[in-house]
């Protein structure tokens, strides 16, 4: 019996819990704030001059702030608003209103030269590995177009230099830069986006389901992938996911949100062992547990019906429709994110 | 950083097979298609007898009139018979093919920067500038392009002089003609490049560009626009065919390129009085024309399908 | 327990322009009536490929089934003809597949496309076979059913549509449901909305079910047995207790120790599998798993190991026991 290489030789890595509060010293300015951030959608109908119909509500007002070298999930299931909210705090959509600030840079504020500036502070990784590169560019192009548009490096030949330092920084073989995208697997693809993303050196990356199209066996290669940069760059994480357990796995704090809304935040092992609004405790319940036993001890909170539409989103609290203790005054007022607990907020009128 | 190069030397190199460009896996499926190899052989021999004998055959010859020498059928001096001047047919055949093709060449030019500009505009941008481009690319398109191209060819073809280029010099009246296939053909293309920008630029690698900070012509021109290669590569090919054949429609009726310039087009309306009497006036040149425009079309479709990204190799 | 259907080495291959593409290369399993048996395995390894070929769904010019038997009441399916299998099809064996949409037929109404079903199988007249599609509509829970019965596919979510797929497949009451990964591309919440629903069906008409994924947290849920299958080999076979107690195959403690989980408290990284699955396109010479496996020897590279019983209802193929090493 032989033993290949080990797959490791660093320590497992024990992430270190955030510091609580109390344990500052001295206030710590958050790297990214975000402020009552919106995004409508309108409908629109004609032929020349285009009349609009309604709006899609796809974000509807979230705030939230995350530390340097923090990473927050996002979590939320479809139509939530999670990816719209992920791009619009890029820039990558217009805001509709509210305001997004990455060091100090703020999104709205910024004219086009500006926005360069803003652009290599903050990257975006995207979901899908087969749709995020331009199958007509070779990985060489792909990852080293932000060296270009940034003008990092003065001359072609260095910038080839760091691109192949780059994808071996994501474990990529660098002999591979003059090949296309299809020709790789989809965990290397998503690799290659995590090396276009580093190429401008961010100090904040936006991972948009990063791992959600690849196999299981994969996922954890890349989300391991994703810690290591974290920690060798200093890099802060917004994680945008619908993986509850991927999320438990790798962030610090986590969001919840449903219809365009954040209903819940807390530190990560507070938000899945106590779960406060009816929502996340639904959600939580309904994530499979690959432990036979437990699964079958558990207690299943099934949700009824489908989730609205953020056309027409319900009156009052959002989630009153299919809530299971929702009362009458739900369906009239919208509960606030309230502090309840030192660092966790809820959206919820039963909450106290 | 162990784990992530312990990963790429533990496997084996997975990439094993050589790399095979995008340009490479086209090739290969195009080779798949009797018909568009076809296409493509017979297309190069008609290029090459439109301008190789230009090297041994002058223009003069084709131009010289000998009345004594007419309506000869076809002979060992005149392998494709004389017409009602006298001149000689074959020569004739080699000169009108050079104008023809060009006129199909550079009329199909014309329509792929028109189509594909006004395409890309109107599907990146969107808004107020899509409807306008796009009410009048469909205004455009309902005006019959042969009634356009008659009345337009009246009206200019006669005061433009004679032009000189490559060595040979022309009625004026190609020039004419060039500018209005080309200028009425690109409504068809720039819906087509309008529609691959409208689904293109959804995609997630150009909000990739956007999110880098590319700017907005390099998204365009350096992201989308090859990427849309294919429709406008076999659009093209077909628009040479098309450019031909209405070329032959105009010149037939008296209002293409005037004489003493050839085209197979006017040389098969110089046979419009002879279609039995004298038919090598007509045959050879609709022969030329027909075998052109059919190994175009052959080629097109090869090209379409040996693009097509949907197909499984790519 | 009767077993209901026997297969017995099945290999299945693609005869493509790259090569020949080996999907599926000796498979054996039983399932018996009114069992629940999960097959798992990442994509490409061959899972959906086998329950294809079992019901003749596999288009046979690229497609062969090179040998092997599927053995259904007596009867071998992969011998019968096509007229033969469409009876069985729907009546005795019904599939639910991953996405509803393309499942389903844009154009006809959700009663059109259920009562096709019972009219064939069953040959029921239209107004009979109408009032069976409402009741299957209310068992497979759509509120407001009568009307909904004459909408058609776009009109219902994917949950919803994910519902009506159950309902076709149930009307002819098969002893067999076979879901090909039906939840994978729903909400965590719809998922267990219709993992629930499959649960009851299964309780309320005792239908064996053959449920595919690749996720081991539905798995643990859902099924009494499972199969791990890699590379178009099975790799383990055990209870589903058993197989997270004492997973014994290294690719399925690989791919356990892959997994994050939401219940417990992070205590280390994940432990990920080097490298990628192997290319189907190369003939399998010895265990699929080697080029990733901590463990491979020389005898792994060689020689394939066939599934040999290590316990009650508990088969592994691997030269290997991990088991008897750690003692």
């Amino acid at each position: 019996m032989t033993q290949t290489v080990s797959k490791t030789s660093i320590e497992p890595v024990v992430r270190p819990a955030p510091l609580a509060p109390h344990e500052l010293v001295g206030p710590i300015e958050p790297l990214v704030r975000v402020s009552a951030l919106k995004k409508y959608f309108p409908m629109t109908r004609g032929l020349i001059f285009q009349r609009v119909t309604g709006q899609v509500r796809a974000v509807d007002g979230i705030s939230f702030t995350i530390l340097r070298g923090e990473t927050l999930g996002l979590v939320g299931e479809s139509g939530c608003g999670k990816t719209t909210a992920g791009r619009t705090m890029l820039g990558l959509y217009r805001p509709t209103s509210g305001s997004a600030s990455v060091d100090g840079l703020d999104l709205q504020a910024l004219h086009n030269s500006q926005l360069l500036h803003f652009r290599r502070k903050a990257q975006m990784i995207f979901q899908d590995p087969y749709a995020s590169l331009n199958p007509r560019w070779t990985v060489n192009a792909i990852v080293g177009e932000p060296l270009r548009v940034h003008n990092l490096f003065k001359t072609e030949r260095q910038r080839a230099e760091r691109v192949k330092e780059l994808l071996e920084l994501v474990g990529l073989n660098a002999r591979h830069v003059n090949r296309f995208p299809h020709e790789f697997s989809g965990g290397q693809r998503q690799r290659i986006g995590v090396a276009r993303a580093l190429a401008s050196e961010p100090l904040f990356i936006v991972c948009d389901e990063p791992i959600s199209a690849l196999d299981v066996s994969i996922q954890a290669q890349v989300v391991n992938l994703l810690e290591d940069l974290q920690d060798r760059l200093g890099l802060t994480y917004l994680f945008i996911a619908h993986d509850l357990s991927m999320v438990r796995h790798i962030c610090d704090r986590v969001a919840v949100m449903y219809l365009g809304l954040i209903v819940e935040t807390s530190g990560r092992d507070e938000l899945y062992e106590s779960p406060l609004h009816p929502y996340t405790q639904a959600l939580l319940s309904a994530v499979p547990i690959p432990d036979p036993k437990k699964d079958r001890a558990r207690r299943r909170i099934t949700l009824q019906g489908d989730v609205p539409s953020p056309l027409n989103p319900p009156s009052g609290c959002r989630f009153h429709t299919r809530c299971p203790i929702a009362r009458s005054h739900c369906a009239e007022q919208v509960p606030e994110l309230r502090e309840v607990m030192s660092g966790h907020y809820v959206a919820c009128h039963e909450v106290k | 950083m162990d784990s992530a190069t312990s990963v790429a030397r533990l496997v084996p190199d997975e990439l094993e097979a050589p790399p095979l460009s995008l340009r490479e896996l086209v090739w290969r499926r195009f080779r798949r298609h009797k018909m568009a190899i076809f296409g493509l052989v017979m297309l190069v021999a008609l290029l090459a007898y439109a301008f190789v004998p230009s090297f041994f055959i002058s223009e003069d010859y084709a131009n010289h009139t000998d009345t004594s020498l007419r309506l000869h059928a076809p002979s060992a001096d005149h392998p494709f018979g004389t017409d009602t001047v006298g001149r000689d047919i074959l020569a004739r055949t080699i000169y009108g093919g050079q104008i023809s093709i060009i006129i199909g060449l550079t009329a199909a030019i014309l329509e792929v920067l028109a189509g594909v500009l006004i395409g890309a505009m109107a599907g990146y941008y969107g808004g107020l500038l899509d409807s306008l481009l796009m009410r009048f690319t469909e205004a455009m398109l309902n005006i019959p392009q042969i009634f356009l191209l008659i009345v337009m060819a009246k009206f200019f073809a006669s005061g433009i002089p004679n032009i000189e280029f490559l060595g040979r010099e022309y009625s004026g009246s190609v020039v004419v003609i060039v500018l209005i296939i080309g200028l009425t053909s690109w409504p068809y293309l720039a819906r087509i490049v309008r529609a691959e920008f409208l689904s293109l630029k959804e995609r997630e690698f150009v909000l990739a560009a956007r999110a880098t900070g590319t700017p907005t012509r390099q998204i365009i021109f350096g992201h989308i626009l090859p990427n849309c290669i294919a429709p406008i590569v076999v659009t093209a090919t077909l628009g040479v065919a098309n450019a031909i054949t209405l070329e032959a429609y105009i010149s037939f009726l008296g209002m293409g390129v005037r004489a003493p310039t050839a085209t197979w087009g006017n040389m098969l309306e110089n046979a419009n009085n002879y279609i039995e009497s004298a038919a090598w006036l007509w045959f050879f040149p609709g022969l030329l024309i027909v075998l052109t425009v059919l190994s175009i079309n052959f080629l097109g479709d090869g090209l379409r399908d040996a693009l097509d990204p949907r197909s499984r190799t790519l | 327990m009767n077993t209901l259907l026997e297969v017995s080495d099945l290999r299945t291959q693609f005869h493509t322009p790259e090569g020949n593409v080996f999907a599926v290369n000796g498979i054996s399993f039983n399932i018996n009536e009114g069992e629940t048996l999960a097959v798992v395995g990442e994509s490409g390894c061959g899972k959906s490929v086998t329950m294809m070929s079992i019901l003749g769904l596999i288009p046979i010019p690229p497609g062969e089934i090179v040998s092997g038997a599927a053995v259904y009441r007596g009867r071998d399916l992969l011998k019968m003809s096509e007229h033969e299998l469409q009876r069985v099809r729907g009546k005795e064996i019904a599939m639910v597949f991953q996405d509803p949409m393309t499942s389903l037929n844009p154009v006809l109404t959700v009663q059109r496309q259920i009562t096709e079903s019972l009219r064939t199988h069953m040959g029921m007249d239209a107004p009979i076979a109408s009032r069976r599609a409402l009741e299957l509509l209310d068992l497979v829970g759509i509120p407001d059913a009568a009307r909904r019965l004459n909408e058609y596919p776009h009109q219902f979510s994917g949950g919803m549509r994910q519902r009506v797929m159950i309902a076709m497949a149930l009307a002819c009451q098969p002893s067999l449901l076979i879901a090909d990964e039906p939840t994978t591309a729903l909400d965590v919440t719809i998922q267990a909305q219709i993992i629930e629903l499959a649960m009851r069906m299964r309780d309320q008409l005792g239908m064996a079910m053959i449920w595919i994924t690749h996720d081991l947290g539905v798995v643990a849920g859902l099924a009494e047995r499972v199969i791990v299958m890699y590379a178009g080999f099975i790799v383990e076979e055990a209870g589903v207790d058993d197989l997270y107690d004492d997973p014994r195959h290294p690719y399925t403690l690989a791919l356990l120790g892959a997994l994050p989980r939401a219940d417990r408290r992070r205590h280390q990284r994940l432990k990920s599998i080097p490298g990628a699955p192997p290319s189907l396109l190369v003939q399998p010479r010895g265990c699929p798993f080697a080029p990733r496996c901590e463990l491979a020897a020389d005898k792994c590279w060689a020689e394939s190991p066939s599934l040999r019983p290590v316990g009650a209802g508990h088969r592994l193929a691997c030269w290997f026991d991990v088991k008897e090493m750690a003692s």
